[in-house]
């Protein structure tokens, strides 16, 4: 079966391009736009959430920890995504119970190499 | 059968002819000194590898019989029993029954198998009371354990995550089961677990030391852990300056790593204790500590002497190539040298100066891409000289005869071809000195000879030529005695004179010989005349110098290589041909037309008279005479003979090619070559050539 991986980003360009090259790999993808949209889509959980810091209504650091406190969630991997300038967001965002990030922007290929190590 | 089966069935042939070999020379300075540990554990190895392989690749009757032979060395390498003459003996006739079976000669096998065994048997029957069934332990694959190479590196990998890893989605397993697939680790683990009522489950109490040996870079190995900040887990790669045998002190090792200073070091060894245990009774550092270092120290020193043994071994290492590979290479380079002179005869004519550069260049590099194609092909004539160690001993125990073989110049290098096709003339003619030449000890004491005669194989190189000598001390042969056999047969005129030379040359013609009864091991139906004409098939040359009472010398001259010779090239009419230029003395002009010269067959060259022949009656082409001819005067064993042609082009680099069995035989012609402008030239023989237009004239 395949591997169902969420997405959750505000800026739908970018969400699309990851969800398409999640697509492209064979993993079912879940589209989120915000933190409050992807809690209210994890009723039936992921294998990994890959996700967006800055957003409207949820950020990623809040998103991260909600679902770190799910009990059928609190060990998944989450990937965030960052911009070089956020450093301190990194450390939050670890600090909150993400798995990695990946810096923007980035190509298709290191996402993929980034998702593939940490769901091994 | 498949194909790989079949590759393999072909590699332990190979593998298998080169092992017995090998010990038939063990074998023959095991019975020189028989106490030699060395000598035994290398028969009982050869045994031992052909038994193994033999049986992998399904050479069950092989394998079987051998065993038997392993069996009873065994027993001689543990003492048991002693490597005596009939022991000796009888692996000698085990030794050949294995070739013969691996060259599938079935027939004389099975008998002669039984044979063997059983006298082996009888052999060791004194002794082998004890079971032989230790061979099952043969060392299991030790799993898949990597084994470390010389240009592997160490890492020092350090993992201490946070408690919390696993709630930042995180398997640890995951990241070691990452390193273990970068290559070789030994883990330690460490383990911090809280009393139970503070135990929580969902944090990771463990900690990890990995020292790992990997051919990747340090880079490859960080990026295992990109996730993590350096107090979470460290690589460190171990620099691999140390020197001589010896990987580090655990104590360096200790301070490299940081858990403890230089200082904290030196206290502890002025207490004089073991360094590890003294640090851990200071409480300086934890025992696991300790226990990392020296695993640490353990794989540096395993892998350092990897280094040192793949150091002695680079510098003799070698490639097995299939022979067939080689002669597509030579004759690749054969090809190669034909188009290049093509090549430069273009560039001649079109005078372009860069045309004329490249050209000259690409000369330079195929002469040396030929050179060392052809020194490939070359090895060594002692790979030979084993096997006649061998003969001399069989045939001089088969005739009560004392002879010691002496070879010199094992290393000189000859064409593996060569080598080959030498095998056959060399065995009849040390068959000779040992049947005809050396006498029986009794008639050496009375000649005040010691009784041990000596046979002498001798190589040498002179130029582009190999000397391969034979050389006896014994009876040596009488020119007169030779003269009146010839007058008997009828080969010479009783009233012709012979030098001492032409009358041992006597001794190549077809049915002379000189024993006065053909005995069993000279004799065999091949006499010199047989000799002689495969070393010409060699363009070698053979001589011999004898004196009576002293020995006989028989001297083998051969061209380093059979595959390219220099060569000049001449033309008749629109013919051309190539001389050997080896065979070739001078060239001068000749006017056969004028008075003086018409109808005679002699050319006066500064006083001498040198026949000739013409080339154009020889091979009957049509067309006018020019009024200037060149004569070619050549040396060979016909003579001095000059051959007529119309001109002489130059000498050529000539890619010998055999010609096609149709063509084998014709008299006068030893192949083909393909010139510079792609068209044909044939090779003479000039030697048959001559002598095929005596016989015509006769």
């Amino acid at each position: 079966m395949s591997k169902k991986i969420m997405t959750v980003d505000d800026s739908a360009s970018v969400r699309q391009m990851v969800a398409f090259t999640l697509k492209e790999e064979g993993f079912e993808v879940v589209e989120a736009k915000d933190g409050q949209d992807a809690l209210s889509k994890l009723n039936s959980p992921v294998d990994m959430i890959v996700t967006d810091l800055n957003m409207p209504n949820m950020d990623g650091i809040e998103l991260i920890k909600n679902v770190r406190a799910k009990s059928d969630m609190k060990f998944i991997p989450i990937i965030m995504l960052t911009t070089e300038s956020q450093a301190e967001k990194k450390t939050e965002g670890k600090k909150a119970g993400a798995t990695g990030w990946i810096v923007k922007p980035f190509k298709p290929e290191q996402l993929m190499s980034v998702v593939k190590k940490v769901l091994k | 059968m498949s194909a790989s089966e079949d590759r393999g069935g072909q590699a332990f042939r190979e593998e298998a002819l080169e092992l017995l070999d090998d010990l038939e020379n063990s074998l023959l300075e095991l019975e020189e000194n028989p106490q030699d540990e060395d000598l035994i554990n290398r028969v009982f190895r050869a045994m031992h590898t052909i038994k193994g392989s033999g049986a992998m690749f399904g050479f069950d009757d092989i394998s079987t019989f051998t065993h038997e032979v392993e069996t009873v060395f065994d027993l001689v390498r543990g003492g048991q029993m002693s490597a005596g003459s009939d022991l000796i003996n009888l692996t000698f006739s085990a030794r050949d029954l294995i070739l013969a079976m691996l060259e599938g000669r079935e027939e004389e096998s099975e008998v002669q198998a039984e044979e063997i065994i059983s006298s082996l048997r009888e052999l060791s029957g004194a002794v082998s009371g004890e079971a032989e069934e230790e061979e099952k332990a043969e060392e299991a694959p030790e799993g898949e354990k990597r084994a470390p190479r010389p240009e592997d590196k160490i890492y020092r990998v350090r993992l201490c995550p946070s408690p919390e890893i696993f709630l930042s989605g995180t398997d640890p397993v995951s990241l070691l089961e990452e390193l273990f697939e970068l290559g070789q680790c030994r883990v330690l683990m460490y383990e911090k677990v809280p009393p139970l009522s503070e135990f929580n489950p969902d944090m990771c109490y463990l900690s990890w030391d990995i020292i790992l040996t990997t051919d990747q870079d340090a880079d490859t190995v960080r990026d295992v852990f990109i996730f993590f900040e350096e107090d979470e887990a460290s690589v460190q790669e171990i620099s691999e300056d140390e020197s001589g045998d010896d990987y580090k002190k655990i104590g360096e090792i200790l301070i490299e790593r940081g858990d403890i200073s230089a200082e904290e070091v030196q206290t502890i060894l002025k207490a004089q204790k073991p360094l590890g245990k003294m640090l851990v009774e200071a409480g300086v550092i934890s025992e696991r500590q300790v226990q990392a270092a020296l695993e640490e120290q353990k794989v540096g020193r395993e892998l350092s002497q990897v280094r040192k043994k793949s150091e002695a071994v680079s510098t003799t290492s070698n490639i097995r190539v299939a022979a067939d590979k080689l002669d597509d290479l030579v004759d690749l380079a054969g090809q190669l040298v034909i188009i290049q002179s093509r090549l430069s005869q273009v560039a001649r004519q079109e005078q372009g100066q860069i045309l004329g550069n490249i050209a000259e260049e690409l000369e330079r590099l195929s002469d040396e891409l030929r050179d060392s194609t052809l020194g490939i092909r070359m090895l060594p004539i002692g790979t030979t000289f084993g096997k006649f160690r061998r003969l001399v001993r069989d045939l001089s125990q088969d005739m009560g005869k004392e002879i010691e073989l002496q070879t010199e110049g094992a290393e000189t290098e000859l064409d593996k071809t060569v080598i080959e096709k030498l095998n056959d003339p060399l065995v009849h003619l040390l068959r000779n000195s040992i049947d005809h030449g050396v006498e029986q000890p009794a008639e050496r004491r009375a000649a005040g000879k010691p009784a041990c005669g000596t046979v002498t194989l001798r190589a040498t190189q002179a130029g582009g030529n190999v000397l391969v000598e034979i050389e006896d001390d014994g009876k040596g042969m009488d020119p007169n005695k030779l003269r009146e056999k010839a007058e008997g047969m009828g080969l010479v005129s009783s009233g012709q004179e012979l030098g001492d030379r032409e009358a041992l040359n006597l001794i190549f013609h077809p049915g002379f010989s000189t024993a006065g009864q053909v005995s069993d091991v000279s004799g065999r139906g091949v006499g010199m005349d047989v000799v002689k004409k495969n070393i010409e098939s060699l363009r070698g040359q053979i001589n011999i110098e004898s004196q009576p009472g002293k020995g006989t010398r028989i001297s083998v001259k051969l061209p380093l290589t059979l595959a390219i010779i220099d060569g000049l090239q001449v033309r008749v009419q629109d013919e051309f041909y190539i001389l050997p230029l080896s065979n070739v003395e001078e060239c001068v002009e000749i006017r056969r037309g004028e008075e003086e010269n018409r109808g005679k067959e002699v050319v006066r060259i500064r006083e001498e008279l040198v026949p000739f022949i013409s080339l154009r009656d020889s091979f009957r082409i049509s067309g006018d005479t020019p009024a200037i001819e060149q004569v070619v005067v050549t040396n060979t064993d016909a003579g001095r003979v000059g051959v007529v042609v119309d001109t002489v082009i130059g000498e050529h680099q000539t890619v010998i090619k055999s010609l096609g069995r149709m063509y084998k035989d014709v008299p006068g012609i030893s192949g083909a070559t393909v010139k510079g402008d792609g068209t044909l030239a044939l090779i003479l023989d000039i030697s048959h050539l001559i002598k095929s237009m005596h016989q015509k004239a006769v």
